[in-house]
């Protein structure tokens, strides 16, 4: 579903930030990509989401290829895979369900779908009772849960979290956690980026890629992949 | 959609209204430059329409001139393509027609012993070939015959009025362009800086898989807008310069519809053009 092929991301300042990486993410995986700060975990995400394309070798993700993506193709690929960030970026003159609806209303929803779809997903990720409230006025436990709402918004097959407990303490990072492992319960793949080491080593059922200087050092998916067909990609 | 697009276009103007004013100011100036400079080629055209009408070439004939070489040369002259009309005004005529139109030198004219003013064959020319070409071409024929002293046409005159027509259009293209100009980089200063004001917007935009067309559709609206209010504010200032010299120093004819409501319309896609070409760069560097 999602596919890395032999991909080089070189930066005109920087240099090489990814170098030959190849891994193959599955329909409904969860997977941790960990690596020290700089290691490429965020170009991986910042590749998948189509915001760069790789130097060299290719990006697959459900049924989109970086090689013959054309520019107004890709908001329909973003359409199908969500992401969430550290730093949550919600909109802070926006109310969380104005937040949620933002997402739907520029991606040409009708009106009288949103409402709805706005409230589902709040009581999706427990913040029903916090419709009316601004970002400033919410933990960061619940900006995150925000952010993860919005991300689902188009019920994605894949969803990208870039250190998403990174902000947090460990009570409201273990929420977080536990509603990323619910979204994956329910059939969409995530990719997780993140540094906690701890973290990892607590869920050994999940998938490790791990990276060191734009290269992957480690997988623990490796041998799965060439007994299994290559779903939707 | 288009209502999102309608709703974020008025937050912005609403948010930042001194800059869309200054956009609208800025386009509404160069386009009262172009109006003002259209109006007065107007009337310069209207003037020159009706001169044209009256120019005729005067033929002034020697004194030996005999009757019947008077008749051949009339009707020689009278064959012209060019020519409509032909009038003789014999020498007692001329003195009758000065002694007419300058009193002043009625003594002088009536204590003359001999009358020294010339007959003369007024030509009259066709509509089509009262430009100042065709007209020094008839001039030149006539010239050519041997009783024939002197032609006159008034060409300097005609000349010049045509030499101010071009100058006019010349100056009110350079300086109206000059203008155009800097009201397009005023409103992609505008366009940048309601883009940066909306940076997190956009961000969140692309992040969620809102089209190019739909990020950009409200920036555009906001261009058109404050585009299609500098072009009513060039169209009531031209009017306010017109109601102002009209009657008091020169009387002037108001531009045709057309031309007012499409100096309007520039406005418009003046604005439009320059959010597009501002939002062109600005949106790529956002991604």
């Amino acid at each position: 579903m999602i596919k890395l092929i032999g991909v080089y991301k070189e930066y005109p300042r920087s240099g090489l930030a990814l170098k030959n990486v190849s891994f193959h993410l599955r329909k409904g995986e969860f997977a941790f990509l960990t690596g020290p700060s700089g290691a490429g975990k965020s170009t991986i995400l910042r590749l998948i989401h189509m915001a760069e394309r790789p130097t060299e070798g290719e990006v697959r993700v459900s049924g989109f290829s970086s090689a013959h993506l054309r520019r107004r193709e890709v908001p329909r690929l973003r359409r199908r895979v969500g992401m969430v960030f550290q730093s949550f970026r919600l909109l802070r003159d926006r109310t969380a369900a104005e937040n949620l609806a933002f997402a739907l209303e520029v991606t040409g929803a009708r009106q009288n779908e949103i409402k709805a779809k706005v409230q589902r997903l709040l009581a999706q990720v427990g913040l029903a009772a916090k419709a009316g409230a601004f970002p400033d006025e919410l933990s960061g436990g619940e900006q995150q849960r925000v952010a993860m709402a919005r991300a689902l918004i188009h019920d994605p097959v894949v969803l990208l979290a870039d250190e998403p407990m990174g902000n947090l303490d460990e009570r409201a990072a273990r929420g977080i956690f536990e509603l990323t492992r619910d979204i994956n319960s329910s059939g969409t793949a995530v990719l997780m980026a993140t540094h906690d080491l701890d973290l990892v080593r607590h869920f050994p059922q999940y998938r490790v890629i791990e990276l060191a200087e734009g290269a992957v050092v480690y997988d623990s998916g490796i041998g799965e992949d060439a007994s299994e067909a290559d779903g939707a990609s | 959609m288009a209502r999102h697009s309608i709703r974020e276009a008025i937050g912005a103007l609403r948010r930042a209204p001194g800059l869309a004013i200054l956009s609208a100011v800025s386009i509404g100036l160069s386009l009262f430059v172009l109006g003002t400079f259209g109006l007065v080629a107007y009337n310069v055209e209207l003037t020159l329409q009706s001169v044209e009408q009256r120019v005729e070439v005067v033929a002034y004939l020697r004194d030996d001139i005999s009757a019947a070489q008077l008749e051949a040369l009339q009707n020689d002259i009278r064959s012209f393509a060019e020519v409509e009309a032909v009038t003789h005004v014999s020498k007692f005529e001329a003195m009758r027609n000065a002694m007419q139109q300058l009193e002043e030198f009625r003594e002088v004219f009536s204590d003359l012993e001999v009358n020294p003013l010339p007959a003369s064959i007024e030509v009259q020319l066709k509509p089509d070939y009262r430009a100042p070409e065709s007209v020094a071409r008839v001039a030149e024929l006539i010239a050519f015959y041997p009783f024939v002293e002197d032609v006159r046409y008034g060409r300097e005159w005609v000349d010049k009025i045509y030499q101010l027509r071009r100058l006019g259009g010349a100056v009110a293209v350079i300086l109206g362009l000059a203008f155009a100009v800097v009201a397009i980089l005023i409103i992609g200063t505008t366009v940048r800086m309601a883009v940066m004001a909306r940076r997190e917007e956009i961000i969140i935009m692309r992040l969620v898989g809102a089209t190019d067309g739909f990020i950009r559709r409200p920036f555009l609206l906001e261009g058109l807008v404050t585009g299609l209010a500098g072009g009513l504010l060039a169209f009531l200032l031209t009017y306010g310069a017109f109601w102002l010299v009209d009657g008091s120093l020169i009387d002037l004819q108001w531009l045709p519809p057309g031309w007012a409501a499409g100096g309007a319309l520039a406005g418009g896609l003046l604005g439009l053009l320059a959010s597009g070409a501002a939002l062109r760069r600005h949106l790529i560097l956002q991604e």
